[in-house]
């Protein structure tokens, strides 16, 4: 697809600005604000940046909302990810960030360019990168479509991070019809670094230059920020000029001198930004807009891998792998030096200029002149119209659920998509290389050691797109405290979330209405975890022929172990080690995989979320942890306590005794705030004095086998019944693509 | 010891060597680039893991045009040892120093799980540490680690008892289930586990570390070259 270029006029009158996604107002506000008649370079670069992708034109008022500071927050949204201290002259750098649209599209390059420019954020930041984490949602499983999806994406995500070198740790995998058509693929990246080294993306100083280094500029992704910010239909096809190819060997190279540049060569840099989102343009106008700057590019310098190419394309492309320095007059040798000693195309495009223009050259002619702020601060911000939808006003009734055969439908439970083990994707990506990863994918949360000190991160992701879909507000803070239980867990105390939020077209008010119900619970949660949201992206329209996914926002949120010595797994550990419930039950079923299970789908009204509760019983999890107490401990989420139990005894073979005041069906019931753990016989009387709200239910048994009895049943079940289920599921599936 | 690790491009477990081999194992250990011509002052070369050159074309094809591979043929022709793992293994067999080739997995997956090996032989540089029938679990970690030999080489490796590891559990496909393979003088080992990731209780497990401690044991105060 090749940009043939209008006149200004011809813009004006054959609207070609509405193919490019801006509204007749939104034209005519531009025009304004840089006092002409926009001509075709300038009127691009406003469709990029004014695209929600870029001005968050739609989320902006829900996202200041957020909470994003607290003591320990070094630097919160706004840049390319946020930075907490963790100690020790320490700090932690993470950000999550959604390619849902273009791995629909094309699977494997969609998700690998994901992971690509996540990692940029965060080196950008002079952070090294040291882990990976993923939120996958998929459609139905049995369906070719989907299998066809998970098997390139899970491709993607591996083909670049495995390449990079930076571990995949942890992540989730959802399954459910709403996504069929529009997956979503959400990276996460975690950096560490020494927290008096953190680096902003801004150009400063006039005279200073411009230095672009990486991989030259194409004819890829041209705005793929407007693409990414509108809805599919099945003309899709021609969207496929909108995604992007990755490189991860030349990422490394890119990343490797980077971080030498910020660690090495400080008083050189000024600032850096990679190019993500609407490739040069976002990038260095964002850098000029946060010092205030003026700037002016010679885009004849800029390196270029196509002929001909037009200044919309040039600066609207979002070839991978590239990154905008700002650095120091003078110190532009020094730089280069650098790049040139990894082989890397660097060049000097331009420099800061006096004023507030952003003024483009292209073979010698003003192409672009603009205020920086027309493209930044005063793009427009719009309040939208929220109406809660039908189903919500008038959910069904309870749904009611009646097991029989308590072994059947714990099987049947083991091997739901969504509960079922996923070691068939995740073994696909590295999960060791570093050599930091002190838990694996599996348990609860990853945990990676931070070298040169005795503290380790926990971290995991977490999203409840069934739960929102009944109730965004608690489904949102749900979403939150299962990714603080994850982390507590784990042994860890939460430091901190990054989101995703991946939701429908904002212009339509019910979907507007999930947003903005999903933000209160998740500002509501993150104080109550002390958890800040400090970096974090939105993925709106996600919608195909007019259906939306479920509102689906992910919480990636990242914990503090300052003690190795407390890192706990979910696996039993010792036959007789005793077992304790901690959390009251109920029967919580609208939304569970239970009723997902024995009707096809979910409805009702979400049941009720006791956030004080889930307080009170993660501190007192962390605390007989700390104290060294627990020998195994596991969060209770999807499928509830029997499947939790069942997990626990997978890793080495132990069975279970348990005895439970409650109705069979009441095992799987989605109660939150729970966890099991186990204690040893000897620590039983100091884990008893904690009084906290934990009851002994049974023990850990030598024999494979779990031995459950209910108010209404007594049954029992070979573990590996239940593990091959819960080990078969996904495989199967998969086994049946073509 | 004094040992090299190699950083080609694209090279990402060179650091996890390098610190396997420093601060857990106690030994010497340098990172040099693709362009060093002279490897005269080590006693061991390692050839890392990774994706060099970004492995596009077929793992290892590129790295073995460096100018270090021209050095490291002279210092393995000379009897110094030289360890190539995983990525570090398809360079080897690239570039002829060692037998074989490495395919892509049988399920045609990149697989990264421990794995079970069995030493076959316990009196080699590299695993002197190790006792024959001992089971050692290593991470693996690679999409390429299908070992390949034709007949005839195969039958000479097994006549010469080149195979240092073999896979209790075939992961990948390999012919014979070798894990790691030596060259007829012994002074070469390729492998696919990555014993690098198994040096540290705290990770997993400490399997690995014997054959560090191993190429310590070998090169102990002596001139190693010539000594085989």
């Amino acid at each position: 697809m090749v940009h043939v270029e209008m006149s200004p006029t011809a813009i004006a009158k054959k609207k070609s600005y509405l193919d490019l996604g801006l509204t007749e107002a939104e034209y005519d506000r531009f025009a304004a604000l840089i006092g002409h008649q926009p001509n075709d370079t300038e009127i691009g670069l406003a469709s990029g940046m004014w695209s929600e992708h870029c001005a968050y034109k739609y989320s902006k008022p829900i996202l200041r909302q957020f909470w994003t500071k607290n003591e320990r927050v070094l630097m919160g949204p706004g840049e390319g990810a946020g930075v907490i201290d963790i100690g020790e002259g320490k700090a932690v750098v993470f950000k999550a960030e959604s390619h849902n649209h273009p791995s629909a599209v094309e699977p494997y390059e969609g998700a690998a360019t994901g992971v690509g420019g996540i990692i940029r954020d965060i080196f950008s930041i002079g952070a090294k990168p040291v882990a990976m984490l993923d939120s996958l949602a998929f459609g139905d499983l049995s369906q070719p479509h989907t299998q066809h999806l998970v098997d390139r994406i899970v491709a993607g995500i591996g083909g670049y991070g495995n390449a990079i070198g930076i571990p995949t740790v942890g992540g989730e995998t959802n399954f459910d019809g709403s996504y069929t058509r529009n997956p979503l693929v959400n990276a996460m990246c975690v950096g560490i670094m020494d927290k008096d080294q953190i680096q902003k993306g801004k150009a400063a100083g006039v005279g200073n230059a411009l230095i672009y280094v990486g991989a030259k500029t194409g004819r890829d992704g041209i705005n793929g920020a407007s693409f990414a910010s509108s809805e599919f239909s099945d003309e899709e096809a021609a969207d496929r000029s909108a995604v992007q190819v990755g490189d991860p060997f030349m990422e490394k190279l890119l990343m490797d001198a980077c971080l030498e540049i910020t660690q090495q060569h400080q008083q050189a840099l000024v600032g850096i930004q990679d190019m993500g989102a609407a490739g040069l343009v976002s990038s260095s106008v964002e850098m000029a807009g946060k010092a205030n700057s003026g700037m002016a590019l010679d885009l004849d310098l800029i390196p270029q891998r196509e002929a001909n190419m037009t200044p919309f394309e040039i600066m609207l492309s979002e070839s991978q792998e590239r990154m905008l320095l700002c650095v120091r007059a003078g110190f532009e040798q020094e730089v280069l030096d650098v790049f040139a000693a990894y082989d890397l195309d660097a060049a000097i495009v331009g420099h800061v200029i006096e004023g507030h223009q952003y003024k483009l050259y292209h073979h010698g002619k003003l192409v672009c002149d603009v205020p920086v702020s027309s493209l930044t601060d005063d793009a427009p911000v719009y309040k939208q119209e929220a109406k809660m939808p039908e189903r919500l006003a008038n959910p069904a009734s309870d749904f009611d659920p009646i097991v029989t055969d308590p072994v059947t439908t714990w099987k049947a439970m083991m091997a739901m998509p969504t509960i079922a083990d996923k070691s068939s994707l995740y073994r696909r990506y590295d999960a060791q290389v570093q050599t930091n990863t002190v838990v694996l994918p599996g348990s609860d949360a990853a945990v990676i050691r931070v070298r040169g000190t005795h503290r380790a991160l926990a971290m995991t992701t977490d999203s409840k797109g069934r739960y929102l879909y009944l109730d965004p507000k608690v489904g949102a803070a749900i979403s939150v405290a299962e990714a603080a239980r994850n982390l507590v867990a784990s042994g860890a105390e939460p430091l901190g979330i990054t989101d995703c939020l991946n939701f429908g077209d904002p212009t339509k008010p019910e979907a507007f209405y999930e947003l903005a119900e999903a933000a209160k619970g998740i500002i509501q949660a993150t104080k109550a975890f002390n958890a800040p949201v400090i970096s974090g992206n939105v993925s709106l329209y996600n919608e195909t022929n007019g259906h939306a996914i479920y509102p689906t926002p992910m919480i990636g949120m990242v914990g503090l172990i300052e003690d190795l010595s407390t890192i706990t797994t979910a696996a039993f550990k010792h036959a007789n080690d005793l077992i304790y419930l901690v959390g009251e039950t109920h029967g919580d079923f609208n939304g569970s995989e239970l009723q997902k299970l024995q009707t096809g789908h979910v409805a009702g009204r979400l049941f009720d979320f006791d956030l004080e509760a889930e307080q009170v019983n993660q501190a007192f999890v962390l605390k007989a942890i700390r104290q060294h107490l627990v020998t195994a401990a596991h969060d209770l989420s999807d499928g509830g306590l029997l499947v939790a139990l069942a997990e626990m005894g997978f890793t080495n073979g132990l069975g279970a005794k348990i005895k439970v005041t409650l109705p069979t069906s009441w095992g799987f019931s989605e109660t939150q705030g729970r966890f099991l753990m186990t204690v040893a016989p000897e620590n039983r009387a100091a884990f008893e004095a904690l009084n906290g709200p934990a009851k002994l239910i049974g023990h850990v048994q030598a024999k494979p086998q779990f031995d459950v009895t209910t108010v209404s049943h007594q049954f029992s079940v070979v573990l590996s019944q239940l593990q091959t289920a819960f080990e078969e599921a996904l495989p199967w599936y998969m086994n049946q693509k073509a | 010891m004094k040992a090299a690790v190699i950083s080609f491009p694209g090279s990402n477990c060179d650091l996890d060597l390098q610190w396997a081999v420093q601060q857990i194992a106690g030994a010497d250990c340098e990172l040099i680039k693709q362009e060093q011509t002279d490897l005269s002052s080590y006693d061991v070369v390692m050839v890392p893991g990774g994706f060099s050159y970004g492995d596009y074309l077929r793992s290892g094809a590129i790295a073995r045009f460096s100018p270090v591979m021209t050095a490291l043929k002279d210092f393995a022709d000379a009897g110094g040892y030289v360890l190539g793992i995983c990525n570090g293994f398809q360079i080897l067999t690239e570039a002829g120093l060692l037998p074989g080739a490495l395919q892509w997995n049988r399920d045609l997956n990149f697989i990264c799980e421990p794995v079970t090996l069995t030493v076959d032989r316990a009196d080699t540089a590299f695993s002197n540490q190790y006792r024959v029938g001992e089971q050692l679990t290593l991470p693996i970690a690679h999409g390429e680690g299908n070992y390949y030999a034709d007949p005839e080489t195969l039958a000479e490796l097994e006549a010469n008892d080149q195979v240092v590891f073999r896979y209790t559990d075939n992961p990948n496909g390999s012919v014979h289930d070798i894990a790691g393979v030596t060259n007829a003088a012994g002074n070469v080992l390729g492998m696919m586990p990555h014993p690098e990731r198994a040096v540290e209780a705290l990770l997993g497990g400490t399997d690995g570390l014997g054959l560090f401690q191993s190429l310590i044991q070998q090169t102990k105060g002596a001139d190693i070259r010539g000594t085989r």
